[in-house]
């Protein structure tokens, strides 16, 4: 029965490894086609994370609907929607200002980028703020808006996976089209040749 | 639009060919894989700042060892002694190893401080501290980033992980509007 749980150091290697070439030759280390995203002339940021999700989620499925993953093995992040719509706000403006989010600074720095040690100077920086105001006020504040019910939309409301993955399926659809034209209408994607040269002050990239 | 001369050539930082992104479908599919087998392995996804929130307990231990064991949040985490010891240490590890290996034999290895030209260098190393700082600070409110909680979690089908994703995108498109970073 899977999943094997292994959390020895060859496992988090061989992850990482393929999930850092993975990101790169997305071109995930350039914080001129990530920032493009939020700019709206580049959408391979929600293309390729939609993407990443429905087809790992539909594997996740699909393998518990065969049996061969145990139901609630695998890890589910705790409904704390408080904490999560904080976090993910000063993570996307973090993102937008900095020009990464934390995995990608990583991938920034090992294509070259100076400003991406920078970016993860900051991030250090910025959790030692937290630790520094970490207490009962921070964890009250964390804990607002948890749904006791359940972590996933299943437990929670009794939304199906199968309705789930249905909605993300059309999400994933929407994007695609609508990210291909708002790409037709701008400067277009950023592609290699422009990622490595650095950003640029008419398009960013 | 201006480019330096290397990249111009198309030989960039390491003298190989400069090799195009893949397209974002085949990106996609290959992050999806790589994900559900990271799942398979270990029980969970695929994160980032659980090592840096680690590296900080680290070089508090070295900096400042009586005020980082007294904190009520780095504290716990330095009771073993190791507090680098784990998992996600060495897939942040195994993530800048693959992402090395593949911007050089891509040829798209190159030392620059990127958004220089934009910005300029001083603003440019400002935005970047500042939104390292932002991010790290919302990452341990939200207890995970964009990896570990948005794309690991949303795979999951886990509601924070869609609260996070919505309010990352939602603020990153006004915080984009509001202040050139890059």
């Amino acid at each position: 029965m899977l999943p094997f749980n292994d959390n020895g150091a060859l496992s988090g290697l061989l992850c990482g490894l393929a999930f850092g070439w993975v990101l790169e030759r997305a071109g995930f280390g350039s914080p001129a086609k990530l920032t493009a995203q939020f700019r709206l002339t580049d959408w391979s940021v929600f293309k390729v994370m939609f993407t990443a999700i429905v087809v790992a989620a539909f594997g996740l499925w699909a393998l518990q609907a065969l049996g061969w993953l145990a139901a609630d093995a695998v890890y589910v992040p705790t409904a704390l929607l408080g904490a999560a719509a904080a976090g993910g706000a000063l993570v996307g403006a973090g993102f937008a200002v900095g020009g990464y989010c934390p995995g990608t600074s990583v991938v920034g720095l090992c294509s070259g980028r100076l400003d991406a040690a920078v970016f993860l100077l900051g991030l250090l920086l910025g959790t030692v703020v937290f630790a520094g105001l970490y207490g009962p006020a921070v964890e009250a504040l964390m804990s607002a808006g948890e749904v006791s019910a359940g972590d996933t939309f299943r437990d929670a409301w009794g939304l199906p996976d199968g309705a789930m993955l249905a909605l993300l399926a059309a999400a994933l659809v929407a994007v695609y089209w609508l990210g291909g034209r708002f790409e037709r209408r701008g400067a277009g994607p950023v592609d290699a040749r422009r990622a490595v040269a650095g950003a640029t002050p008419d398009a960013g990239g | 639009m201006t480019s330096p001369s290397s990249a111009a050539s198309g030989r960039p930082g390491t003298g190989r060919p400069l090799r195009p992104f893949w397209p974002p479908l085949a990106a996609g599919v290959a992050l999806g894989l790589v994900l559900l087998a990271t799942f398979v392995l270990t029980g969970h996804g695929l994160g980032a700042t659980g090592a840096s929130t680690r590296l900080t307990a680290w070089l508090g231990m070295a900096v400042a060892p009586q005020a980082t064991a007294a904190n009520a949040y780095l504290g716990p985490m330095v009771e073993g002694g190791r507090p680098l010891a784990g998992w996600i240490s060495w897939q942040v590890l195994g993530v800048a190893a693959g992402a090395l290996l593949s911007a050089w034999q891509a040829g798209r290895w190159r030392v620059q401080l990127d958004g220089a030209r934009s910005v300029g260098s001083g603003r440019r190393v400002l935005t970047a501290l500042a939104g390292g700082l932002m991010a790290g600070f919302g990452a341990r409110v939200a207890a995970g980033c964009t990896s570990g909680l948005g794309l690991s979690g949303a795979a999951t089908l886990g509601i924070a992980a869609f609260v996070f994703l919505g309010a990352f995108f939602a603020v990153g498109l006004v915080a984009s509007r509001l202040v050139r970073g890059v």
